[in-house]
């Protein structure tokens, strides 16, 4: 005997779970932008309730106030802010990139450059780019080169750690190695067809998060601007207690982080094709 | 064709083959022991034979193994190959590992291509080499696979190919089949029978399998343990080519029991201690 009410309790648990089933059947892109409706969502409900409870929405802006605050600064010249923060970015992280990948096979395949030059790198490695502004300032001619080299300090850390430990774990693969000496391998080849090609991977881990880290050091960076930049309007908002737009500048930062990290990845990984990435659930 | 053409290149082969180790020890020490692996071997491979050496585990087969080809330095001792001592690894001996060892960012052929690259050999001859050796062990369909698509039947005939195409003086393989199942385990071994009979490349090769042992060698070298030794010599003279149903004879399995008694023998005493 089945009763009404447990016919309609399974009826419900039916669309219920259809609901959740649809939800995984939805492709990527779908399940990926479900994800962003559900946060901007619940921010914005969060804010409507006026929900605190260790943390306080209250005076936050909500996510429909961003779009108008988003929508102003669109229709002023937008461009300029955008080009001057990339290229600065971009700047910083190109010059971490080629420094960060050299240092790093050099420190990782020899012990006497690890100790020379070791020591002081780890001594700056935690001092947070913040830090580095009054010397910023001292250091270069120009504010520019300033916030390059903030955005570099960002970037440079980890990608100078995965090579290291990219290469190093290579050098002790001892079959890969042995592989091309009795191939006749000498140092040249031994470096060019399996060391850097095995520390790969790891290096193109470090140049992902380095990519988020340049623009992660942005705001900070463009403390030091005068007039354009992302970051500059985000600190100059915040110093004007104007909130809408700091959080758009937040935003836009993630943003163009996200972008810019995918970008990166994705050519990595056209640099790999042997790689072939499959989660568990693919 | 091709099986001429690859001919070819064995009469332009001026490698010889003679692997001689003198009264080789070595001892690995550590900061609280120091242990003998191998005690005073003596042995010569003759140019073109297959010597197996078979023992069980923790004999210090794979490091004589490992010495010949440079890996590890002997601690007392000599190694010779065509009369020159061996100080450190080199293209004049090929190696194939026991574990899968094609560098996995390089396609099948760029695998098998690399000793020539690294020796400097213009890019037609290296292509016209690699796609010979492909095809003769049937590889050549995959040659532009990377090698986590290869089953691991086909990433070692590519291992083996990678050796040869250098024209090593010998073929050092340490237990290259013992990753595969039975199947293709059998296969590989009259493969690499028919491969040894063409090139006529000395080839020492490392198991503890003693029926792969039987099948493929001319000579078998029976190490003993604590420390490692060469316990016994035996020749086996059964005929070639031989074919994986011979292991069925009562010949075969006259000689696989003998060998058995000395390596059981052996174990225990290695259980002993």
């Amino acid at each position: 005997m089945i009763s009404p009410t447990s016919k309609l309790k399974s009826n419900l648990d039916r669309d219920t779970s259809s609901l959740i089933s649809k939800i995984f059947r939805l492709n990527k892109l779908g399940r990926r932008i479900l994800s962003l409706i559900i946060f901007f969502g619940m921010w914005q409900f969060l804010c409507a309730i006026n929900f605190q409870f260790l943390i306080n929405f209250r005076f936050l802006p909500t996510p429909i106030e961003v779009v108008e605050a988003t929508w102003d600064f669109f229709q002023s010249d937008p461009w300029v802010h955008f080009r001057s923060s990339i290229i600065r970015v971009l700047l910083g992280y190109a010059i971490a990139s080629v420094l960060g990948i050299m240092l790093g096979i050099l420190i990782g395949a020899w012990q006497k450059i690890d100790d020379l030059l070791s020591p002081p790198l780890e001594l700056l490695r935690p001092i947070p780019a913040v830090a580095w502004i009054p010397l910023a300032i001292l250091m270069f001619p120009t504010a520019e080169a300033g916030m390059i080299f903030i955005t570099f300090v960002g970037g440079f850390f980890p990608i100078l750690i995965s090579t290291i430990k990219g290469v190093e774990s290579t050098l002790n693969d001892t079959v890969l190695i042995r592989v091309g000496q009795c191939l006749g391998a000498k140092s040249w080849h031994i470096y060019k067809d399996i060391v850097i090609p095995g520390a790969l991977p790891s290096i193109a881990s470090g140049l992902v998060i380095g990519m988020g880290n340049a623009w992660f050091c942005l705001v900070t960076a463009e403390i030091l601007a005068g007039r354009y930049g992302v970051g500059y309007i985000t600190w100059e908002s915040y110093v004007t207690s104007n909130y809408p737009p700091i959080v758009m500048g937040m935003l836009l930062i993630g943003l163009m982080g996200a972008l810019s990290s995918w970008a990166v990845s994705r050519l990595t990984l056209a640099l790999m094709p042997w790689r072939s990435i499959k989660k568990q659930d693919a | 064709m091709q099986k001429t053409a690859v001919h070819s290149q064995l009469l332009t082969q001026t490698t010889y083959g003679l692997v001689e180790v003198q009264d080789l020890s070595v001892i690995f020490r550590d900061r609280h022991k120091t242990t003998t692996v191998l005690d005073k071997i003596n042995f010569t491979v003759e140019p073109g034979s297959f010597v197996c050496l078979l023992g069980p585990s923790g004999c210090g087969k794979s490091t004589v193994l490992n010495t010949i080809a440079g890996f590890i330095n002997p601690t007392n001792g000599a190694i010779f190959v065509d009369s020159q001592a061996v100080t450190k690894p080199g293209a004049d001996r090929g190696f194939v590992f026991q574990q899968y060892s094609l560098l996995p960012w390089k396609t099948t052929s760029q695998n098998v291509e690399l000793g020539l690259r690294i020796k400097g050999i213009k890019k037609a001859k290296r292509r016209e080499l690699v796609c010979e050796y492909l095809n003769r062990v049937g590889l050549y369909k995959h040659r532009d696979s990377f090698p986590h698509q290869l089953s691991g039947g086909m990433k070692q005939r590519a291992s083996i190919i990678r050796a040869l195409i250098n024209s090593p003086s010998v073929l050092l393989m340490d237990e290259p089949f013992s990753a595969l199942d039975a199947q293709t385990r059998h296969m590989m071994q009259e493969l690499l029978m028919e491969i040894w009979q063409e090139f006529k490349t000395t080839v020492i090769f490392v198991t503890h399998d003693i029926e792969e042992a039987v099948f493929l060698g001319d000579r078998i070298l029976v190490m003993g343990v604590n420390p490692g030794h060469i316990k016994e010599d035996i020749a086996i003279n059964l005929k070639r080519p031989r074919h994986i149903d011979d292991t069925l004879t009562p010949e075969f399995t006259q000689i696989s029991r003998q060998i058995l008694a000395t390596i059981r023998e052996e174990t225990l005493k290695n259980m002993d201690c």
